[in-house]
């Protein structure tokens, strides 16, 4: 599917190079695959240290000397060095299959999501659509952990994460629907050049919306309950360890940046900004980043909310207000 | 044959391949992961064929929601690592059923197209868009009608419990009874 994806984009190259087309090609996906594999450790970096602050934690503050610079280094020689264990009960490939599975999307979406409109590597009329596609086809990672571990902790954060992403994939997709309803778009580039900043104001309920179920769907707190460590030790990943677990996190991080990246794009002009031909990219990531550290502020600022609480607020809070916004955009559009 | 027939061919191999595993796979949850990826060759045909839009659609739908649900519906029956075990008049039954549609729908494509060769040129997503909610907008709202009987129907089968019954019962989707609702205002 991925190589289908790839082609049909590279297909359709709009991006005008001196470059043979298989340099460029080579190139591109040379950079996506280096940001997909630096920029969630930034996040993950970010993290240690934005946590660290605002609970006045002091271990992450140690390693390395410096601020702690080392903590993540020393967490991936922790994980590379751990036993690959699989348990008796699993099932071997999907247990074995699972990680990749919820990591691979995100590789996908990396590569179609803009960050100016000559700064994408694969452009694709529909890449908001092909963006939430490939999302949700990560979920499915999640669920075959949950399935195949053999675990009933394993299984019962499985249920949680199914009943949680089916309910808060609808806002998700109902917030981005609004803002390709007022640009008359699907492509994000299309998304982005018909942004103004009044949009800010407009499309403010569709953005709360889609960064709640943003969180939700990227399974952080305060929607958590799925992986809730003290209720059910990490639901799906619970038998996960080794180099397995670290491919889990980063699938989570590199879904932080995803979907930062989206949100950046939709709901704050992307590369708009001050001369904007030039520095384009570079407010994209700095939205980006921004929209990053408040995803994980939310982790340090609220408690995990209990798992009827999570569904009620989906179905009577989100999906509504969602709704809503979808009604709000479709009268001004039409007026 | 030019580079996207050989591609057409591959992804629809890898297609039927793997519905064919979903069918006489030995476990239930190994038939629905197969079951995504044959949903995921369809849509990847689709997207060869050139209609880009439905390929998404179909990725979003049909394994980003309607695979979680199957997936979910085992977590609830438990059966999910139990063997599939078919009575043997009901896999004749449903050999006849597939080899119906299959005869049906080729007699059809044949029936229509011929023998001649037909190029492919995939709406754009625009043309689909106005087609969909433009000509075939009354089959289509129909169809939503029909899902949200569907969905009414389920909540309401959801929250009805026999009055004997001391157990609480989860239902994610549905809503909560009274006294729940009530707990949950007063701890916000």
């Amino acid at each position: 599917m991925a190589d289908c994806v790839r082609r049909d984009g590279v297909d359709r190259l709009t991006v005008v190079s001196e470059l043979p087309l298989l340099v460029e090609v080579v190139l591109k996906a040379v950079v996506v695959l280096a940001a997909f594999l630096t920029l969630p450790l930034l996040v993950g970096q970010t993290e240690h240290k934005v946590m660290a602050h605002m609970q006045g934690r002091l271990g992450p503050m140690e390693a390395g000397g410096f601020h702690g610079w080392a903590q993540l280094v020393a967490d991936g020689i922790k994980f590379a060095q751990k036993e690959d264990v699989a348990p008796a009960a699993a099932d071997r490939w999907v247990y074995r299959l699972a990680p990749a599975v919820a990591l691979l999307p995100y590789l996908v979406a990396l590569a179609v999501v803009p960050l100016s409109a000559s700064w994408v590597a694969a452009e694709v009329p529909a890449s908001l659509l092909l963006v939430l596609a490939v999302t949700s086809v990560g979920v499915l990672g999640t669920l075959m952990a949950g399935w195949g571990s053999g675990s009933k902790y394993a299984l019962l954060g499985g249920m949680r994460s199914a009943a949680q992403l089916v309910s808060y994939e609808l806002p998700l997709v109902l917030a981005a629907v609004s803002v390709a309803l007022a640009a008359g778009s699907l492509s994000l580039v299309g998304i982005v050049e018909q942004w103004q900043w009044w949009w800010l104001l407009w499309q403010a309920p569709g953005a709360v919306v889609f960064l709640a179920a943003t969180v939700a769907e990227l399974q952080r707190p305060p929607f958590d309950a799925p992986v809730a460590d003290a209720e059910i030790v990490f639901g799906p990943l619970t038998e996960y360890s080794g180099l397995r677990f670290a491919l889990f996190l980063l699938a989570e991080y590199a879904g932080i940046v995803v979907m930062s990246l989206l949100f950046a794009v939709l709901f704050l002009g992307g590369w708009s900004g001050p001369s904007a031909d030039t520095l384009g990219p570079l407010w994209t990531l700095l939205k980006a980043f921004a929209v990053a550290v408040v995803i994980i502020w939310f982790r340090v600022a609220w408690p995990r909310v209990r798992e009827d609480q999570l569904q009620r607020f989906a179905w009577l809070v989100l999906l509504p207000l969602a709704l809503l916004q979808v009604a709000l955009t479709g009268v001004v559009v039409v007026l | 044959m030019t580079g996207l027939e050989v591609l057409f061919a591959a992804v629809g191999l890898l297609t039927a391949a793997s519905a064919v595993l979903a069918v006489t796979a030995h476990r239930v949850l190994h038939a629905a992961l197969w079951l995504v990826v044959a949903l995921g060759g369809v849509a990847g045909c689709y997207l060869v064929l050139g209609a880009e839009l439905v390929a998404l659609v179909q990725l979003l739908v049909y394994v980003g929601a309607v695979v979680v649900l199957v997936l979910f519906a085992l977590m609830l029956t438990r059966e999910g690592v139990a063997a599939v075990d078919t009575a043997g008049p009901q896999r004749l039954l449903a050999g006849l059923v597939a080899l119906a549609a299959t005869v049906l729908l080729g007699t059809v494509l044949v029936a229509a197209l011929g023998a001649d060769r037909v190029p492919v040129t995939g709406a754009s997503n625009t043309e689909v868009g106005a087609q969909l909610l433009g000509t075939w907008v009354w089959p289509f709202e129909l169809l939503s009608l029909l899902l949200l009987a569907a969905l009414v129907a389920a909540v309401a089968v959801a929250t009805h419990r026999p009055p004997e019954a001391g157990e609480q019962v989860e239902h994610p989707e549905a809503e909560l009874p009274a006294p729940d609702a009530e707990t949950v205002g007063e701890q916000r």
